[in-house]
């Protein structure tokens, strides 16, 4: 059984198609970077992977089943840590929200074990009784990682887990995910993730260009920026 | 000087139980607006009862409740223009009840006292009522503290857990719309907001934990009650502009506290 399966996606909002003919699989423990221009529909795919909007025509399919029937396998890193700023709430309440699902009511003392596992993984166990607002960009991005993790998730679906932490951070936290041995996708701008060991690269622009990572030919010896690696991924002749 | 104050004593602790719980979740939740919505609008469900002589809590307690399940699918719907539906449902409620007081025959005297409320005169049966709406926020605490903290941090997060977040905040706004229900005999429609809000804002300041603003918050609601209470019954004045101007004092002296 494939981890990721997508099928013929196609999606409409209103009465543009953002999303046209999109395939792809992924198997068990694979790392996939999704990357593209803004507004070329990476969110929605993201979205259709997590079951929250559904393709216009297509399937996809999570472990066998549609992505809202196997949600419990997914574990979820949003874009934006910077929200509820202000709630009067730990990085271990956070954490834990992770254990919950439909039909449990209070948390365990396993989940407490699992929420400090994860948190000492990431070395973070330290915060966890500071609130959300006094910690840094870093700091939130991995709170965020870990209240994913806590659920052990076979498939780990980030959107842009770098973007607002300083570079010091960003490798910190392309290392873990790169070191994590589940299921990954992660969406990001930032293409330094195409330099980690990926085994898959989707180029997002309405359709979707997939390229296999290990036979990725980047001509590193020439002059090579962010630009010209997105134009090199553009073209489908990259593809050995 | 017990007797004559003690029903109002323990309203005070009733409504401080419910303000905790409700009024921290609508502080934490963004939902003052909402909440202003469904306490004007409920003059509707008051208007209602005092036509048909009907009962005045339960005919309020059903049309609060419809208001806030018309809000839930308001804010979940529609929430760009969410802001004037809000206030739009708030006008709309008023304005039933006030066409209704005019249909009905004789003199309603009642009605403004629901406007303002009076803790001094609460009844038996007001604290019945007062007590039950309590338990019923008690035990929905008690099962879904984790979860309402979780919809409040993060709802797509909870969607992605299996738990429908929707249905979860529309509870939270029918709990919301109960909890004004049983304060308007004693704190009144129009000022039910400050009270609502003003302890949960203050217990914010000094807490971390969701749990502890939530006691701290009931701690200061009653507090500021029993002020209340004592103050207007020796000079004579509204107890719940009392309740609400000392609320507001504290609120402008906590602000000096650095965060």
């Amino acid at each position: 059984m494939k981890a990721v399966e997508v099928k013929h996606v196609y999606f409409k909002y209103e009465n543009e198609w953002v999303l046209e003919d999109v395939n792809f699989s992924l198997e068990d423990k694979e790392f996939m970077a999704i990357i593209g221009p803004n507004g070329g529909g990476k969110t929605t795919l993201l979205k259709i992977l997590l079951g929250f909007l559904k393709p216009t025509i297509g399937k996809v399919k999570i472990y066998g089943k549609p992505p809202e029937k196997n949600r419990l396998l997914i574990g979820y890193v949003p874009q934006h840590t910077n929200f509820a700023l202000d709630l009067p709430i730990t990085v271990f309440d956070i954490v834990l929200q992770g254990r919950l699902k439909k039909g449990k009511f209070f948390y365990n003392k396993e989940d407490k074990e699992k929420a400090k596992e994860v948190l000492k993984t990431l070395d973070i166990y330290n915060l966890k009784d500071k609130k959300i607002k006094n910690l840094s960009g870093g700091q939130r991005q991995k709170v965020l990682i870990a209240r994913a993790l806590v659920s052990e998730p076979k498939l780990l679906i980030m959107d842009e887990p770098t973007s607002a932490i300083d570079p010091k951070g960003q490798k910190e936290i392309l290392d873990l995910i790169e070191s994590f041995n589940i299921t990954r996708i992660v969406v990001s701008h930032d293409i330094k993730i195409l330099l980690r060991k990926v085994d898959k690269i989707a180029y997002i622009h309405k359709k979707a260009i997939i390229h296999e990572g290990p036979k990725l030919k980047i001509p590193i010896d020439k002059h090579f920026c962010e630009i010209e690696l997105i134009n090199f991924l553009k073209d489908e002749e990259c593809l050995i | 000087m017990f007797d004559l104050i003690s029903n109002s004593i323990y309203a005070s602790i009733l409504l401080s139980i419910a303000i905790a719980i409700i009024g921290s979740l609508i502080v934490i939740n963004k939902t003052t607006a909402i909440t202003g919505s469904i306490a004007h609008g409920s003059f509707g469900g008051i208007g209602i009862a005092l036509y048909l002589g009907a009962n005045v809590l339960l005919t309020t307690s059903i049309f609060a409740v419809f208001l806030a399940i018309i809000l839930a699918f308001i804010t979940l719907k529609f929430s760009h223009r969410q802001d004037s539906l809000i206030g739009v449902i708030w006008a709309i409620g008023m304005s039933i009840g006030i066409i209704f007081l005019n249909l009905a025959p004789g003199y309603q005297a009642d009605a403004l006292s629901y406007l303002f409320g009076n803790i001094l005169l609460v009844e038996d049966k007001d604290l019945l009522f007062m007590g039950i709406i309590d338990l019923i926020i008690l035990i929905s605490i008690i099962f879904l503290y984790h979860r309402f903290l979780a919809m409040s941090y993060d709802r797509e997060f909870l969607t992605l857990r299996g738990i429908n977040a929707n249905l979860l905040y529309t509870y939270f706004l029918i709990l919301t719309s109960l909890t004004i229900v049983m304060s308007v005999r004693a704190i009144g429609i129009i000022l039910i907001l400050a009270l609502f809000t003003i302890p949960s804002l203050i217990a914010e300041r000094f807490t971390k934990r969701f749990f502890t603003m939530m006691i701290l918050s009931g701690i200061l609601g009653l507090v500021f009650m029993v002020g209340g209470i004592i103050i207007s019954f020796y000079y004579n004045i509204s107890p719940t502009p009392t309740i609400v101007i000392i609320a507001s004092i504290a609120l402008f002296l906590s602000l000096f506290k650095r965060s």
